[in-house]
């Protein structure tokens, strides 16, 4: 209902509600000699409140109007006259009139209070997400904000207590816990980025290969203890792409392969150009991801479930977000052979023939 | 190094981060001043005349781009940006307008050291001075020839420009704009598929003999850092 509202415009209204009513009175008109009046009055009874339920209030009280003339006119004896009758029928014209205007004002007002309730059950959608996302978000700040309080409390209350080595370990901690912190609020930063409408697609021509190596030097440190592939041919053309906006599309993508799969896993990029459209491919030899839960991992806030891995939830939203600024897909599946495939295509142009060297003489 | 205890001036207007500045400066042997304001940085400068500036871009009493524009109206002081904004908008327009160098907040205390030091050398480097020496890498500005670990390595002439410009501004953020300026000219400052595409054949070029050095960095969105430990002299 809410869907054909709006799709018509307010002088269609008009007009299909007339038309409509006009259409019902001629089909009664043709079975005069079957009904009586009364029966009519019922069906254009009927015909108007139909129309109240998809239309707007205007274009119902003229359908109420044109329904009680018509009704007067060809069907209330004498037939083919506005004159009414006898008493009785004078009562049962004013009757229809107010029956069909209370009809008609009684299903909008019906329609309104849906249309509150809707808006109430959007808000409470709304506050449940918000939620959701303060419980993410004060677990995701907090844990962190926590270990450097209690390891900063530890090394300023009783420093003579701990050893060398517990000293090391609880600045280690302070560090690691910083590190998730500024992680996450550059997730947020993002998210509100991509949330706000406001986000701005620059593009300009982009080496792939430069790119990911961008991003994996970045990653240096988590990358220790995984093997990374690049299968990026050397004479790739370059494409025209956000180089910020695709760098945090592979950062995330890498930083959740190191994350969920076990140390000295295998990720592998790789890309290729095929119908117009740039193909890319971050993949990991890991467990994979639950069948039943691959169509919510891009998901807001979306946490795999029975992993104790922490994390807001917002990485592959933010991936998918980006990709699709792009005009691109994003689709994720399992491997054959045991791990997580995403796969990315974003369709954009190439420059396949390097400029020339034009300072050589 | 000319001086035993390079000065750096600090202005901030986060205690906690001048703080931490002061504390991590002073251990590695610099001397420090520290200043809040705007105007209070621009006095320091003239007064103190120090060796480097490290400039927040959020002070209380006036932009720190509208601070960088008025400190280079009269002096040529190494400068580094610090900044909790990483919109490139901001870094390119601060980079064009003369800073040195620019870091993110947060950002790693061996990180601000390093681009400090870069900086401080750039300042002193000589700069008709025949021959560069970097760690595998020499360049021979007079005969025009790269050598990497002693081997000869053939360059076009777009490449050798390339290189000289990023050797010559060595631990410096250059931006797009600018090196498509100086080595292709003001019509082709938007053509980025140049630079990228030379970028990367000079990569190539150097990296092959040294497999995992990266001399090159990529700025994202902003444009390119040469990076390379100079010989210990």
């Amino acid at each position: 209902m809410p869907m054909f509202r709006g799709a018509v415009s307010r002088r269609m209204e008009y007009l299909i509600s007339s038309g409509f009513i006009c259409g019902v009175s001629a089909i009664c008109f043709l079975f005069t000699r079957y009904i009586g009046p009364e029966v009519v009055a019922f069906i254009l009874l009927l015909a108007v409140s139909l129309i109240a339920m998809f239309f707007d209030i205007l274009p119902v009280l003229l359908a109420a109007t044109l329904s009680a003339v018509i009704w007067d006119y060809f069907f209330l004896h004498p037939r083919f006259n506005l004159r009414v009758g006898n008493t009785e029928t004078k009562i049962m014209l004013s009757m229809y009139f107010v029956i069909a205007l209370v009809s008609a004002v009684l299903t909008y007002k019906i329609r309104q209070i849906e249309k509150i309730a809707r808006q109430k059950e959007e808000r409470l959608e709304n506050i449940r997400l918000y939620n959701t996302l303060l419980n993410s978000l004060s677990h995701e700040f907090r844990t962190p904000l926590a270990s450097i309080i209690a390891a900063t409390d530890n090394l300023m209350t009783s420093p003579s207590l701990l050893s060398e080595e517990i000293r090391s370990s609880l600045i280690e901690e302070i560090s690691i816990a910083s590190f998730r912190l500024n992680r996450q609020v550059e997730n947020l930063l993002n998210m509100s980025r991509l949330e706000s409408g406001f986000l701005q697609i620059k593009k300009d021509w982009c080496n792939i290969k430069e790119l990911v190596e961008a991003v994996l030097q970045r990653l240096e440190e988590s990358l220790k203890n995984f093997r990374i592939s690049i299968e990026i041919p050397d004479n790739f053309p370059l494409f025209k792409l956000d180089y910020g906006l695709m760098e945090q599309v592979f950062y995330n993508l890498i930083y959740n392969a190191i994350q969920y799969t076990p140390e000295n896993s295998c990720i592998t990029i790789s890309s290729s150009y095929i119908e117009s459209s740039l193909m890319i491919i971050v993949e990991d030899n890991g467990p994979g991801i639950p069948e039943i839960e691959i169509p919510k991992v891009f998901d807001k806030f979306y946490r795999l479930k029975n992993v104790s891995i922490g994390g807001t939830g917002l990485g592959l939203s933010i991936v998918k977000g980006f990709v699709e600024a792009h005009s691109g897909t994003i689709e994720l599946s399992n491997r054959e052979q045991g791990g997580a495939r995403f796969k990315m295509n974003i369709k954009t142009e190439r420059l396949y023939n390097p400029p020339d060297d034009i300072t050589q003489s | 190094m000319t001086s035993p205890n390079p000065e750096i001036l600090v202005i901030d207007d986060e205690l906690q981060i001048r703080k931490l500045l002061q504390i991590t400066l002073q251990s590695h042997d610099f001397s420090v001043i520290l200043t809040n304001t705007s105007a209070e940085g621009l006095a320091a400068a003239a007064n103190k005349n120090p060796d480097l500036i490290l400039l927040d871009l959020g002070l209380p009493d006036e932009n720190g781009h509208e601070t960088l524009r008025k400190l280079r109206e009269w002096s040529k002081v190494p400068l580094i940006i610090l900044t909790v904004q990483s919109r490139e908008e901001d870094i390119i327009r601060a980079l064009d307008n003369g800073a040195n160098d620019y870091l993110v907040k947060p950002f790693r205390t061996g990180e601000l050291l390093a681009r400090i030091r870069s900086a401080l050398r750039g300042s002193e480097r000589e700069e008709n001075n025949p021959v560069i020496k970097f760690s595998e890498i020499e360049l021979d500005l007079t005969n025009r020839t790269v050598k990497v670990n002693d081997e000869l390595v053939q360059l076009t002439q777009t490449q050798y420009a390339l290189l000289v410009l990023f050797v010559k501004n060595e631990g410096k953020v250059l931006t797009h704009q600018y090196i498509l300026r100086q080595i292709w000219g003001e019509e082709f400052i938007n053509q980025l598929q140049y630079l990228r595409v030379f970028v990367a054949q000079l990569r190539k070029r150097l990296e092959q003999n040294n497999s995992g050095v990266i001399y090159i960095t990529t700025v994202s969105g902003v444009g390119y850092r040469f990076v390379c430990k100079p010989l210990e002299e």
